[in-house]
């Protein structure tokens, strides 16, 4: 009987060893002489315990992890049955807790399918959001989408399907949909984990976007830095293209629809909508002016849908199940799941999809498990370099679009990093300006100038220079920045910046570092 | 690690003729053009300003606006070290600071033996398992100082 082993090809487990793992595990069927399938899956999102092994059985898939290639023999009796009372074993991958209590509807296949199989695809409920959109008009597509209640996952948070709207209701010879896969922020992977892990996903909900608003063509604006996730959408793009999912008539239906792959070149700007549109159009990553707006005149100046990776792979189970399923999960006017990314310094880092409205703080202790120093936690910067920075006093706070701009930070793209008490905060408060200067595209005086000011003006500030009067200073650019810049950079990066002196003053109130002596 | 050809204007214009009838052609070209010979040489600018009926400038600007696109050739070696909030959460700071040391170049560099070039970089997609390096075009994660030392031994030696 054929033993069915799952070693994921994430760009993430292969950065810790899975390749090494895969080929061991080959290795060691041979060796017995065993009849095994080697999957490479997507990561579960379990990455404290990449790479994991998973070994089907009658009971279910049973897990290993973290796994090193020399350990792989003995986890395999003769007949190439797990062991499961081996020390790396992880019992049924299902039962494992921090999976458990999830709720993956976005990334409910990812790291359980063979990401390149259609057949696997359809199988776990693929492409049956795209055979109902087949069946109806667009105007309904798009009601279905608004009545879920759907956000823009890219960090925004405009409903989705009032994008849409605008787009279905211009007329043109030609639209388009724009995936934003330009995942920027640090302390994100989602967009990554499932264009490795689920491309087919994407490609569906691209798709019915198409079919909803009335675009024949779409592209997928992926960052350079993301090799593994262009191979794999390449592939996956083929392969649906070979299969009739993409082309002349999608499916059979007579309906066009076809996709189109772009590279990045490292500009972080590039996440910006418009700027994205440009560099997709072969220009310099530069803001636009809003008005007027993409789904106006978007890329090549046509109405176009642009929306986030999760924010379209999102699509094709709200197509499947209703928007009132997805409605049903979240709190306020936050509907549905976020796949939130675990990251930083934390034990347990990794993707926990879950309705809105989990806190702070029972993600960081309940599933990461603390510090991963073991050091007391200091601070957690959520939503990204343009996100605030939370002390433990605000970690009550719910993941909820609402209750974090209350607090002026942001949800963004879901990405919660986690700082335990080495760190220094005038350092973090300088590094957002000095980042936002290194990306800056330039166009605007608040955030082109702003942020080179900024840095120097926090130097003086941590050198000990008149810092009261620098501090005032320092809010004072913040300001300009936050009301003057045309866009999300130079008008977010006060965000991180004023956190940190709100909710650490003292880190900016140390005895100056002292000065090597001339 | 790839071997990279000299630069030559024959082969340039080929792979620029085979992207330009692309919508939004010039990404592609300035990314097919570095992938062949490692970077884009400056004498690249004419021909693909002529092949999309663009001015000179308008393709300079385009090749100088984007942190990727190199205008001399890197070493044999490129690393790129992550250098975002998450993996400065990890120890990303100290991590620079052993490989400029290790390397004796900072960023932007090449070594004078031509081996490594070392580049920043904001974000890997790797924050579960910060610091992250990326060495050509390859991703490791929970890299520490004499994880590092190790992949650069084995870069050399896998050649």
């Amino acid at each position: 009987m054929t033993v069915r082993v799952f070693v994921p090809r994430d760009a993430a487990a292969l950065s810790v060893g899975a390749h090494a793992v895969a080929e061991a595990v080959r290795a060691a069927a041979e060796a017995r002489g065993a009849d095994i399938e080697l999957v490479r899956n997507g990561s579960r999102g379990l990455f404290w315990l990449e790479p994991l092994l998973e070994v089907e059985t009658q009971a279910g898939r049973i897990a290993f992890g973290p796994v090193r290639a020399e350990d792989v023999d003995l986890l395999f009796d003769a007949g190439f049955r797990p062991i499961t009372d081996h020390p790396l074993c992880l019992g049924l991958t299902e039962d494992i807790p921090y999976l458990k209590r999830q709720e993956r509807l976005t990334f409910a296949r990812c790291g359980i399918t063979d990401p390149l199989s259609l057949a696997d695809y359809r199988a776990h409920g693929g492409y049956r959001g795209l055979a109902r959109a087949l069946t109806m008009p667009g105007e309904a597509i798009v009601e279905e989408v608004v009545q879920s209640g759907l956000r823009g996952r890219g960090g925004a948070g405009f409903p989705t399907g009032i994008k849409w709207k605008t787009v279905l209701g211009a007329s043109a010879d030609q639209k388009y949909i724009v995936c934003n896969a330009d995942e920027g922020d640090s302390g994100t992977y989602a967009d990554r984990m499932l264009m490795e892990g689920d491309p087919f996903v994407l490609i569906e909900g691209m798709t019915i976007a198409g079919l909803a608003v009335g675009a024949t063509e779409g592209y997928v604006y992926i960052r350079s830095e993301y090799p593994h996730a262009f191979r794999q959408m390449t592939r996956a793009v083929d392969i649906a293209r070979a299969a009739g999912y993409l082309g002349a008539s999608v499916h059979g239906s007579g309906k066009a629809f076809d996709l189109h792959l772009r590279l990045g070149a490292g500009a972080y700007i590039c996440g910006e909508e418009t700027s994205l549109l440009e560099s997709l159009e072969g220009k310099r990553g530069i803001i636009r002016y809003k008005p007027p707006l993409p789904a106006h005149k978007g890329l090549f100046g046509k109405p176009t849908v642009i929306n986030n990776v999760i924010s379209l792979a999102t699509v094709p189970i709200i197509l499947d199940r209703g928007g009132a399923f997805y409605r049903d999960f979240g709190m306020g006017r936050s509907r549905g799941t976020l796949p939130i990314q675990l990251a930083g310094n934390v034990k347990h880092a990794g993707l926990i999809e879950k309705a809105f409205g989990l806190t702070l703080r029972e993600l960081i202790y309940n599933y990461g498990g603390g510090t991963a120093t073991g050091r007391p936690l200091r601070a957690v910067q959520v939503g990204g370099p343009l996100g605030a920075y939370f002390p433990d006093s605000l970690l009550d706070l719910p993941l909820d679009y609402e209750a974090f701009a209350a607090q002026k930070g942001m949800v963004g793209h879901g990405g919660v990093v986690v700082f335990d008490d080495t760190v220094d905060l005038a350092r973090q408060a300088r590094f957002a300006m000095e980042f936002c200067a290194i990306e800056s595209c330039g166009k605007c005086t608040p955030c082109r100038i702003g942020s080179t000011r900024g840095v120097e003006v926090i130097d003086r500030i941590i050198a000990g220079t008149n810092r009261a009067a620098n501090l005032l200073l320092l809010d004072d650019l913040c300001t300009t920045m936050l009301d003057g810049s045309l866009c999300a950079l130079g008008g977010l990066t006060p965000l991180p910046v004023q956190s940190a002196v709100k909710h650490f003053p003292e880190d900016f109130d140390r005895p100056a570092p002292r000065v090597a002596a001339e | 690690m790839s071997r990279r050809v000299s630069w030559d204007a024959g082969t340039a214009r080929a792979l620029i003729a085979e992207r330009a009838a692309l919508p939004g052609a010039l990404l592609p070209i300035l990314h097919a053009l570095q992938e062949h010979f490692g970077y884009v040489d400056p004498a690249a600018v004419p021909l693909v300003a002529e092949a999309l009926n663009l001015s000179r400038a308008e393709v300079h600007g385009v090749l100088t606006f984007y942190h990727d696109f190199r205008q001399t050739p890197p070493g044999r070696h490129v690393v790129r070290v992550c250098r975002a909030e998450a993996c400065q959460s990890m120890g990303a700071d100290r991590l620079v600071e052993h490989i400029k040391g290790r390397l004796g170049i900072g960023f932007h560099e090449t070594t004078a033996d031509g081996r490594f070039t070392l580049e920043q970089v904001f974000c890997l997609g790797d924050c579960a398992c910060s610091p992250a390096v990326m060495l050509d075009g390859k991703l490791h994660g929970r890299v520490d100082a004499a994880r590092f030392d190790q992949l650069i031994a084995q870069s050399e030696s896998g050649r």
